[in-house]
């Protein structure tokens, strides 16, 4: 593990301080003064697992290093996982009345791949798999691969296995997508087994990307880059610049921008609030050969 | 502003539901029954209504067949809200024309969610 870094001014008592420096040195992210108010409660679920009585024995046995499945279930507890199916649903009427047919008018070899980075519990991911599954006949005979990674283990354990609570299926996904693509299991709906082997889901670090492979059509990291410094956002932004191909489209979430954070993507021309490559050259053609990582 | 029916016989569902509602900017109004409901819905359409599936004097399904037949200038958006939890009853609602389900218990987000779904915000 990297040394834990400087510490956050409102991170303002000992235990807090070694925390928030916990999760920043595993995960790049600053915990946000409208979150830092929530690690508290966010960490209690920690303290019951392995019987401790408070954030400052905590702290001490994190400083103590002896534990690395203890660290691992305080980074899990701190990360913000909320997500929800179709969310920013004018984002998804882009992706699939304009930015999807544009990609499958252009892409010679058949193949669409799209890469959800920071993934959270993964309803980005199946929005995208049951729309395109919805579209039926229009995408037959096309390879298509979804990458979906995040950096919190137990967020990509529950996206991997589909299982959704009650709450979550009713926040974003029409009536008619949860009878089609969801099952009842117990207390919960899961995703059908065509949905779930539709997407590779993968734990991996922003900063050490293991899981992208080769150029993706469509990226999207929304929600991702506020948690960050500005520094680590322009590091981000040249990872995903690294995974994607001159026609590439990157989507951000919707108080997100790439001005100021360097010069690898630039305001689509086209596309309304995404963003292409800075190499990007108009009228370039893709598909006929894809760089594989 | 669009109005939203809400047709439960719980005052306090009512009242939960309405709340929520009105901090989305729709006018409310309401009924204790699909009998209620439906001579509501021929006096004045409402835009939406949300639906509750068990009551007395006519349930939501009930209401939901009566209302394919009533005099009505435009037909509203119907979004069942019950503790009807099952796929079997999702399913039989959506067949008998619901445009959208809530399992109850509810939140903002989830009523806000349906809405749009629905297009009424």
């Amino acid at each position: 593990m990297p040394p834990i870094p400087p510490v956050p001014a409102y991170a303002n008592d000992g235990a807090s301080r070694i925390l928030s420096g916990l999760l920043e040195a595993r995960t790049g992210q600053i915990l946000s003064e409208g979150r830092a108010w929530r690690m508290e409660t966010a960490l209690r679920p920690v303290l019951r697992k392995h019987g401790l009585h408070d954030s400052d024995e905590l702290a001490a046995r994190v400083v103590g290093k002896g534990d690395p499945r203890l660290e691992e279930d305080v980074v899990n507890a701190l990360l913000n996982n909320e997500s929800s199916f179709f969310r920013d649903l004018q984002v998804f009427d882009l992706i699939h009345r304009q930015i999807l047919p544009r990609i499958q008018a252009e892409r010679e070899d058949r193949t669409l791949r799209i890469w959800s980075a920071g993934c959270s519990t993964g309803q980005e991911a199946y929005s995208l798999a049951i729309r395109l599954r919805n579209e039926g006949a229009r995408w037959a005979g096309w390879r298509i691969e979804i990458l979906a990674s995040d950096i919190s283990t137990a967020a990509i354990e529950q996206a991997r296995s589909g299982a959704f609570s009650q709450m979550d299926v009713q926040r974003g996904l029409a009536i008619g997508d949860l009878i089609k693509w969801f099952e009842p299991d117990g207390e919960n709906w899961r995703a059908s087994a065509e949905l779930r082997g539709m997407i590779d889901f993968r734990h991996d670090n922003l900063f050490d990307a293991r899981a992208p492979s080769g150029e993706y059509d469509l990226l999207l990291c929304r929600n991702v880059l506020l948690y960050f410094t500005p520094v680590r956002r322009q590091a981000v932004l040249r990872l995903l610049a690294a995974h994607s191909h001159a026609q590439s489209v990157l989507l951000l979430g919707a108080g997100e921008t790439v001005i100021g954070h360097g010069d690898d993507f630039i305001a689509h021309s086209e596309f309304r609030g995404s963003y292409a490559r800075q190499a990007a050259m108009p009228g370039s053609a893709i598909g006929r050969v894809r760089r594989q990582g | 502003m669009k109005n939203c029916l809400v047709v439960d016989d719980s005052k306090v569902i009512r009242k939960v539901a309405r709340h929520i509602l009105e901090s989305l900017d729709l006018t409310v109004s309401e009924a204790v029954d699909g009998r209620d409901a439906l001579t509501q819905c021929e006096a004045s359409a409402p835009d939406v209504v949300l639906l509750d599936w068990n009551m007395p004097v006519m349930s939501g399904m009930e209401f939901l067949q009566a209302l394919s037949s009533a005099k009505m200038t435009a037909r509203p958006k119907i979004i069942f809200c019950t503790t009807e939890n099952g796929l079997s009853h999702i399913k039989a609602a959506v067949e008998a024309g619901a445009d959208e389900y809530v399992m109850k218990p509810f939140d903002r987000e989830t009523l806000e969610s349906k809405l749009v779904i629905v297009g009424v915000i």
